[in-house]
């Protein structure tokens, strides 16, 4: 299955896949609209320390912890893509705790929300992949 | 700070309907202009850090950014222009030489858009590279003038050393140093995969780029910089640098703080201190000077490699080409006074040499006259902006071109010329690591690899409207141009008729 990659070899830390992200999953049509005067809540992270910086997002384990901690069924393993169904969550942010790369976070309204691999948006790729200036995110079977 | 004479040249114009305050421009800008007011809740910049170089503005995702050429203005006056004024507050500020990058920016006359080239119409066939096979390998070396045989009559086909180009382009000469890791690994692979040459410049071969040595062309200027026997044996050709467009008749300085471990070990020299190239190479005085060092290096790589000598382009260009032809010199290259630099003082940049067109069309025209045109192959650069420029250099008789420019604009140059201050945003002109970072080869070389094919299919599409189908037959052939709005002398040296002869 395709993935999505850091190669922090190349991450600027400029965190342009964060903003990309925000708005690819807003449902707005315009960056402005979606992003103006918000905080935005991404679903992939930049993580900097020192110099060194890389992107982290949903790494859609082989065997998903967050899976297994989840007590109302909302997180799913559909064809390797790790998915979340927003109505069944409640909450618990026991996912949180399971997850070894932070990879997921409440939305607006509480509930969890993850990176999905931009297949429940309007965009198919991964906004994050093609909005990387230096191609240090990439998406590819490995 | 006392009295500021100068005025930032350039205003931040940011839309603050659009600006979502991500701060990528912050993040991304070496000079520092950009910065986020909490108080505010927005984006301030400072103008006077500005260089124009819009890493910016390319970056802003939501194109809330555009730089502005400011309006502030000195009292109008033709001879006393601004930036004229300006250059003497800046010297007796500092009392010192104006440093300048990239090539002139003054308002010379282009030749290149004074001539326009001919296509066939009813009474010869053009042609269509999309049907038709289109040639434009070239070969750049000495070329026998006459045919031999051996005692059996069979044709003697051995040759001196040849480059094999598959396109008459390449990448000029842009050392380790002026230039970054990132961007000379792209240059390497865009070359490999192009089936040209890139040129290490005078900085040495860093070790891990050995591996491109087929594509490579290795420097020997006048700092002697990185030389020694592996590295004349590691590239395809090595080129003598006697001179550079953009600042005829000086050298090169490196500065101290440019020369971290991995450059002093490319280089030879020790870490920290300034690598200057001196003006003249001290052991080359007279073109029999010139020959001993060309048989010197052919000694050195058993005379298996072609010998280029690069010369600046001025006033008594084709006397010295004509030396350098009897030199043994297997290839010249000549660099036009449009040609870039990573630093050269101002006034030179901006007012010694000659522009390539006319050098070339001389040389050229001398050389014939000679009887030796045979003897070297021609390449020149110096301001080759497009695959129009490449035909007009080959009809006026090169045999190939030297872009450097062009290569630098795509992988990302804005041409702002502060190359000199070491701080390039996009990671070109630069060996700060997290500047460097900002120029991935895998990008890049892709980027060079799109442009010069790009132009490869223009030049065979410019090739087939004259009815040409080979690149040899295009050589030299001034016929298929045309002057526009030349003078009698102009025409002349560029030996072409004017546009309805």
């Amino acid at each position: 299955m395709k993935r999505v990659y850091v190669n922090e070899q190349w991450c600027l830390g400029c965190h342009l896949c964060e903003y990309y992200c925000a708005y690819a999953n807003s449902g707005q049509e315009s960056m402005v609209k979606a992003l103006k005067d918000k905080t935005i809540r991404a679903r992939i992270k930049v993580e900097e320390k020192d110099g060194i910086s890389f992107a982290v997002n949903c790494r859609h384990c082989t065997e998903p912890l967050c899976v297994k901690s989840c007590i109302a069924g909302a997180l799913t393993q559909k064809d390797g893509l790790i998915v979340i169904d927003q109505d069944k969550c409640v909450g618990c942010f026991s996912c949180i705790m399971a997850c070894p790369y932070g990879a997921l976070m409440p939305n607006e309204e509480g509930v969890m929300q993850k990176c999905e691999l931009c297949t429940t948006n309007s965009h198919m790729l991964p906004v994050c992949v093609s909005g990387c200036p230096n191609k240090a995110i990439v998406f590819e079977e490995r | 700070m006392g009295i500021n004479y100068l005025y930032p040249d350039f205003e931040v114009h940011r839309d603050k309907d659009k600006c979502i305050n991500c701060r990528v421009c912050e993040r991304q800008c070496a000079n520092e202009v950009h910065a986020f007011d909490k108080e505010l809740n927005r984006m301030i910049a400072d103008d006077s850090k500005c260089v124009n170089c819009h890493r910016c503005v390319s970056l802003c995702p939501t194109h809330a950014l555009k730089i502005v050429k400011t309006d502030h203005h000195f009292k109008e006056n033709a001879n006393w222009k601004g930036e004229v004024i300006q250059d003497i507050y800046r010297q007796a500020e500092s009392g010192g030489v104006l440093l300048a990058s990239m090539g002139t920016p003054k308002d010379y006359p282009v030749y290149w858009d004074k001539m326009l080239i001919n296509a066939s119409q009813v009474t010869n066939p053009s042609i269509d590279p999309l049907r038709e096979p289109m040639e434009t390998r070239t070969f750049l070396g000495q070329k026998s003038t006459k045919i031999k045989r051996d005692d059996q009559g069979r044709l003697i086909t051995t040759t001196t050393p040849q480059l094999s180009l598959n396109i008459p382009i390449m990448f000029s000469a842009m050392s380790y140093g002026s230039i970054s890791y990132n961007a000379h690994k792209s240059l390497a692979m865009a070359a490999q995969e192009l089936g040209i040459f890139y040129n290490t410049g005078e900085g040495g071969l860093h070790e891990d780029f050995y591996q491109y040595g087929k594509n490579t062309i290795v420097q020997v200027a006048s700092g002697r910089f990185g030389v020694h026997p592996g590295y004349l044996n590691a590239g395809a050709a090595i080129e003598i640098k006697m001179g550079q467009g953009a600042k005829p008749g000086i050298g090169g300085h490196l500065p101290g703080s440019k020369i971290g471990e991995d450059i002093s070990k490319t280089r030879m020299i020790p870490e920290h201190a300034d690598a200057i190239s001196p003006a003249p190479h001290h052991d080359i005085y007279s073109i029999e000077d010139l020959r001993q060092l060309v048989f010197a290096l052919k000694e050195a790589t058993a005379y298996t490699k072609p010998i280029i000598v690069k010369v600046a382009a001025v006033h008594n260009i084709s006397a010295i080409a004509s030396g350098i032809a009897r030199s043994g010199a297997d290839i010249i290259a000549i660099d036009g006074f449009r040609g870039g630099t990573g630093a050269a003082p101002a006034r030179t940049r901006d007012n010694v040499g000659i522009p390539i067109e006319l050098a070339l069309a001389s040389v050229d025209s001398r050389l014939r006259q000679e009887g030796i045109r045979n003897n070297v192959s021609l390449v020149v650069g110096g301001s080759i902006r497009s695959s129009a420029d490449v035909i007009k250099a080959i009809a006026l008789g090169a045999d190939a071109i030297y872009v450097a420019t062009s290569a630098l604009l795509a992988l990302g140059c804005h041409l702002c010329r502060t190359c000199q201050n070491g701080k390039c945003n996009w990671g070109i002109a630069t060996q700060k690591p997290e500047l460097v970072k900002r120029l991935n080869p895998e990008v890049g070389s892709q980027r060079l690899v799109n442009l010069i094919t790009a132009w490869e299919h223009e030049i065979k599409e410019m090739m087939g409207g004259m009815g040409i189908n080979s690149i040899e037959a295009l050589r030299g052939n001034r016929l298929m141009l045309r002057g526009i709005g030349l003078n009698e002398t102009e025409l002349q040296i560029l030996g072409i008729s004017h546009a309805g002869q």
